[in-house]
Formats: structure tokens, C-alpha cells, sequence
């Protein structure tokens, strides 16, 4: 240790004089050791090498052979039979179950949100009533499997045969019809699913205004800023960063929690390919078409999730990430440049 | 209890010379408040004249800040009351009965009262100009129309160039330093064209060598005739700045008076054991 203490009291002696023996020989600390020079070396001409970590190298070269052997056996295994789910993946049928799919998503997921967004704002409300009526609604949409809501409302006709609007306790009707006639398998399906959405939106929508500062409002109740302009101009979009995460996931969770609406026989994609090889017996291709479709919808979703994120980041770093585009630019351009100045020198 | 104005009638702004020398006094009686079981506020009676300046010290928990926010109201009142050139804040006169306001009309009041918080609570993703911009747009205004967007950006500029910060303008609150936030801030709170500046502990939140450049900003505003009321630990700027200092310990005021008595010769023993604590030993009185 007496070494370490001679270095710190005397560093300009040890770096380039043999140290005397009390430090040095037994240890084999003397001469260079990283990180020490002689004071006033000028190290402006010198040669700079990278750090090399060839771990990194072995590990990067296990997975790619891996990543290798897994598209190979995709591509000439027989068995997956690529043909079939390039015949079947833009037929009439399997787009029109598509459409159908999109339908659903874009609408149950939309009104499922804007039911969440009333929901979050009953739950945080000073009204006991308006809170607990909120609750219990997540509470029961929460607990109930989706399968037992959906034939619910499917089966609808059979609890209350005809559906009405009037003035409660009088024979005033503004509106009456049978239900069945009212609660096709689309509206059963979109009912279903906005529900559903509506009480789990609630959630994370009530989490992302929770997780808004108290001071923000607190700033904008002392700006005379008024109810409404206050949370849609301040609280709502800061709560959009914690609010965007998940709601993408719970979009892209209903793109697929849609094929649960098989069962009631209503031809989304899901049940169109169903339909399909039960017919043909072309089971594991069709359902890679299914499959193949879904990934395409999610990854275009995760474009607009990016995208949007990126929006509602700002003034919450300092600067904003790259774009994958400006990314990309940005290496080719130095990567251009570098490679023309390693040639010039030369 | 009467305190005189420090401003000099010559370095009134134009803004606030026009609006007459009634303008800004604040009539604190008898407040009180509690938090659950805890009397956080325990009748508190202070007048503040027109452009005056009042500081107020007191140790942590003292119920400064609690009294800082009745005064626009951000915290209700359990008793007493407060008022404005005559207004009552949070409440309406009706013969003998006082009418709880409703939310527009609690806004409509805020507007005249300024407020600077100690994490300044700009919001983040709004920039500079947009922060200082965005009140005179929306906020309900009695007797005044509201501004239109150019308006209220043009207003803006001036703002953050009277607080040196008019090439931050497009700056988000992130890019700025914690003294630069304060400031803008400070302009934000100016944008309504307030009576009443309340600052609570505005530098508290700020590396010390940031201090001064805030602490500049409302000598300035100290100046200028408005009526300030601010909370703050920085025994040097409060002697500096205040027309009175107000030493307040749980929840009661123990002793007001010009800060060269308050500093010099405190009356009360409370006054004193504290000053002696917050001012070092090295700082001269």
C-alpha cells in the first residue's frame, strides 16, 4: 500500500523513474500503467485503437447462426407450405374478414376509449356517486370473462325481449323495438368489446392524469386557466406519456382479443380462416395467413406508436430522439464521410 | 397597522400609474385554517398597502405558505376573510350574507393575484413563450377582453426580455436552468397584469449561485408598484426588499415591522432565537 501512497504524493516521479524498491519490484506496478504519463506529453499526433470486445463478437456470431437456421428451416421446410398461404393470403375472403377485423378494432377501440376517458374523470370526481358507479363498472367488466359478456349481449333477446325508451314509471315511449332485431352479431361483437375496453381504458387513462404533477394544476388553477382549457391543454397531454405505452398495447391486445368473436359466427378474419380450412384442411398455412396479417397490423400500429409518443414527448427531454429516418441519414453520412477521410490520408 | 410603499411615484410603469394608487391593497382579518385536526393558521390579521412590499419569515411549518395560498384562494378559508381593494376573495356580499363563489368567478378573481411557486411548476411542454402566452388567452377577465394570440405573444416577448430572457423564448422549460425557469415564471404571473405578486419561497428550489438572478427580478417588481407578499428564507434580500417583514411561528403572527427593527432590535424572544439561527454569524446586521 505504500506504493499507492507514494503515487498519489509524488505522481510525476513514479510514471517515469524506476521506483525504488519498497514499491515497485515485488508488485510489478512500476513503468507504465494505465493512466499515467509524463506531465506535458503532447498526445495530439497519436494513433487512436478502439477497445475490442470480443465476447461481444462471439455472442453476436451464436445468434445470427441461429437467426440463420430458424429463417432456413422456414423458408424449405415443405411442410409450411408457403404456396398455399400466398394463394389464400389476398383472397376476397380472408381481405373481407380483414375489413371486418379493422372494423371492430378502430370502432370498439375508439368508443372504448372515450367511454374510459368519461369513466376516469367519474372516478376522480368529487361525487361519491359518479365514483363508486365508475368503479363498480371496471369492477364488473374487470371480472367477467370477455367470452360470457360477449354471448351475453348476443343473447340478449332472451333476458329482455323488447328494448325501449321512455319516461320510466309512465307509458311514455319514445322508441321501441325487439331486441333481437337491435343486437345483430356486429353490435352484440362492438358492444362487447367497447365495454370491455371501456373499463380497462378507464384505468390507465385515470393513471396517466394521476401521474401529472398536483403543481401543474395547482399553476394553472392560479392562471385564472379555466376547468376544461385545464385539462386539455395541460394535464391531458403531459398525462399522454404515461397514458400512450400501455393504451398502444391495449389496442393492439384488442386487434387479436377480436378473434374472440367467433364465437358468435361473425366473419372477421379469424373465423374467415377457420371457415376456410375446415373446408380445405389447410390448417398450419391458414393460420399462418391469420397470423401473417395480424403482425402486419400490430407493426403498423407500433409505427404510429413511435410516432406519437415522439410527439407528446416534447419539452419533456431536452432533445427529441432521432427518427429511425434521421437515424439512418445521420449514419450514412458519417459513415460516408469517415470511410472518405480513412482513404484520403493514404 | 400601516406600511408605505418604497416605490418612488416616478418609477411606476405606465401600466400601473394609470390604474390609480388604490391598486393592490390586500386586508387579511382573522383567517384561519386547519388541516384535519392540525390549526395550521390561528387568526391571522395583516394588511398590506397598495405596492407595498411584505415579506414573511418564519421557521418551516410556521403556516406561511398555507397563508400565501388563502390568499388567492387556492386554499379555502375556515375563518375570517380576506380582500382586495374591497373584494372579497372566494366570496360574494349579498345584504348580510356571504355567497360562496362559483369556480369561474373564484378564476376571474385569481387572475389578480398572481402567484410564483417555489418548483416554479411551469408547464413542460409548453415553451417559454408559450407558458407566459397562454393565460391572457383563456382566463376570464373582469372588465378587461381577453387577449388574442398575437396579443398575448407580443405581450409575452416584452415579458421575458423584462426578465433578460428573450432568447429563450422557444426554449421548453427542460432546456432552461432552474433560474431561468423561475424568471420565466415571474413573467408568467405578470401576464394578467396582476394587483398582488404572492411569492412562495421562490429561491428555495435554487442552486445558490442561481439565487441572485431571481432575487434581481423582484427588486425590479419591487420598484415597479405592484404589491408584492412574498415567503422566503434569504434574510439578506427580505431586509433589502420589504417594507415589512412578518415573523410568523405556528400559525400566528409573533411580530411585524420594518426590517430594520425586525432585524435589529426584535422585540419578541421567538423573533430572536430564530434570527439568530437562519443569519450567520459572518453576516453583519
Amino acid at each position: 500500500m505504500s506504493s499507492a501512497a507514494t503515487k498519489v504524493a509524488r505522481p510525476d516521479q513514479s510514471a517515469h523513474e524506476p521506483v525504488p524498491d519498497e514499491a515497485g519490484a515485488g508488485t510489478g506496478t512500476t513503468g507504465n500503467l494505465p493512466g499515467q504519463h509524463q506531465p506535458g506529453t503532447d498526445y495530439s499526433g497519436y494513433r487512436l485503437v478502439a477497445a475490442k470486445h470480443p465476447w461481444r463478437w462471439v455472442g453476436t456470431a451464436v445468434v445470427a447462426l441461429g437467426v440463420l437456421a430458424v429463417s432456413w428451416s422456414l423458408a424449405t421446410n415443405p411442410r409450411w407450405e408457403w404456396g398455399v398461404v400466398a394463394q389464400w393470403f389476398t383472397a376476397r375472403s380472408v381481405i373481407n374478414g380483414l375489413v371486418e377485423t379493422l372494423k371492430l378494432t378502430a370502432i370498439s377501440g375508439l368508443l372504448g376509449f372515450v367511454l374510459g376517458f368519461i369513466l376516469a374523470l367519474m372516478r376522480l370526481s368529487a361525487s361519491p356517486l359518479l365514483v363508486s358507479v365508475s368503479w363498480t363498472f371496471s369492477w364488473i367488466f374487470r371480472s367477467t370473462p370477455l367470452l360470457v359478456q360477449m354471448l351475453l349481449w348476443y343473447n340478449l333477446g332472451y333476458l329482455y325481449d323488447r328494448i325501449s325508451l321512455g319516461i320510466p314509471f309512465t307509458d311514455v315511449r319514445f322508441f321501441d323495438v325487439q331486441t333481437t332485431s337491435l343486437i345483430s352479431q356486429f353490435a352484440a361483437a362492438v358492444l362487447g368489446l367497447t365495454l370491455n375496453q371501456a373499463a380497462y381504458s378507464a384505468e390507465i387513462i385515470r393513471g396517466g392524469i394521476l401521474s401529472v404533477d398536483h403543481g401543474q394544476l395547482e399553476a394553472a388553477a392560479a392562471l385564472g386557466i379555466p376547468a376544461w382549457r385545464r385539462s386539455t391543454r395541460i394535464i391531458l397531454p403531459q398525462a399522454m406519456r404515461a397514458i400512450l405505452p400501455t393504451a398502444f398495447n391495449e389496442i393492439i391486445g384488442l386487434v387479436k382479443g377480436t378473434s374472440i368473436v367467433y364465437v358468435l359466427a361473425y366473419s372477421e378474419l379469424f373465423y374467415t380462416v377457420q371457415v376456410i380450412y375446415n373446408r380445405t384442411q389447410q390448417v398450419l398455412p391458414l393460420l399462418l395467413v391469420a397470423t401473417l396479417w395480424y403482425v402486419v397490423i400490430t407493426s403498423v400500429l407500433s409505427v404510429f406508436q413511435y410516432y406519437i409518443e415522439r410527439h407528446y414527448s416534447k419539452g419533456a427531454v431536452r432533445t427529441l430522439p432521432l427518427t429511425p429516418l434521421q437515424t439512418a441519414r445521420k449514419f450514412f453520412a458519417t459513415h460516408a464521410a469517415v470511410t472518405q477521410e480513412a482513404r484520403s490520408p493514404r | 397597522m400601516s406600511i408605505r410603499t418604497s416605490a418612488a411615484p416616478g418609477s411606476a410603469p405606465a401600466e400601473t400609474a394609470a390604474s390609480g394608487p388604490t391598486r393592490g391593497l390586500v386586508e387579511i382579518t382573522g383567517v384561519r385554517k386547519s388541516f384535519g385536526t392540525a390549526e395550521v393558521l390561528k387568526g391571522i390579521s395583516l394588511t398590506v398597502d397598495p405596492g407595498g412590499v411584505a415579506v414573511i419569515v418564519g421557521p418551516s411549518g410556521s403556516g406561511k405558505s398555507t397563508l400565501l395560498r388563502t390568499i388567492n384562494h387556492l386554499e379555502k378559508v375556515d375563518g375570517g376573510y380576506i380582500s382586495i381593494d374591497g373584494m372579497l376573495v372566494g366570496y360574494e356580499v349579498r345584504g348580510r350574507t356571504l355567497h360562496e363563489l362559483r369556480e369561474k368567478d373564484i378564476l376571474k378573481q385569481r387572475t389578480e393575484i398572481g402567484m410564483v411557486f417555489q418548483n416554479f411548476n411551469l408547464f413542460p411542454h409548453l415553451t417559454a413563450l408559450e407558458n407566459v402566452a397562454e393565460a391572457p388567452v383563456v382566463a376570464p377577465r373582469s372588465g378587461k377582453v381577453r387577449s388574442t394570440k398575437a396579443e398575448a405573444r407580443r405581450r409575452g416577448l416584452e415579458l421575458l426580455d423584462r426578465v433578460g430572457l428573450k432568447d429563450r423564448a422557444d426554449a421548453y422549460p427542460r432546456q432552461l436552468s432552474g433560474g431561468q425557469q423561475q424568471r420565466v415564471a415571474i413573467a408568467r404571473a405578470l401576464a394578467l397584469d396582476p394587483k398582488i405578486l404572492l411569492f412562495d419561497e421562490p429561491t428555495s428550489a435554487l442552486d445558490p449561485e442561481l439565487v441572485n438572478e431571481v432575487l434581481d427580478v423582484i427588486r425590479e417588481l419591487a420598484k415597479s408598484g405592484t404589491t408584492l407578499i412574498i415567503v422566503t428564507h434569504e434574510m439578506g434580500f427580505a431586509r433589502d426588499v420589504a417594507d415589512t417583514v412578518v415573523f410568523m411561528d405556528e400559525g400566528q403572527i409573533v411580530e411585524q415591522g420594518s426590517p430594520q427593527q425586525i432585524f435589529t432590535r426584535p422585540r419578541e424572544e421567538r423573533t430572536r432565537s430564530f434570527l439568530s439561527k437562519v443569519i450567520e454569524p459572518a453576516f453583519n446586521i
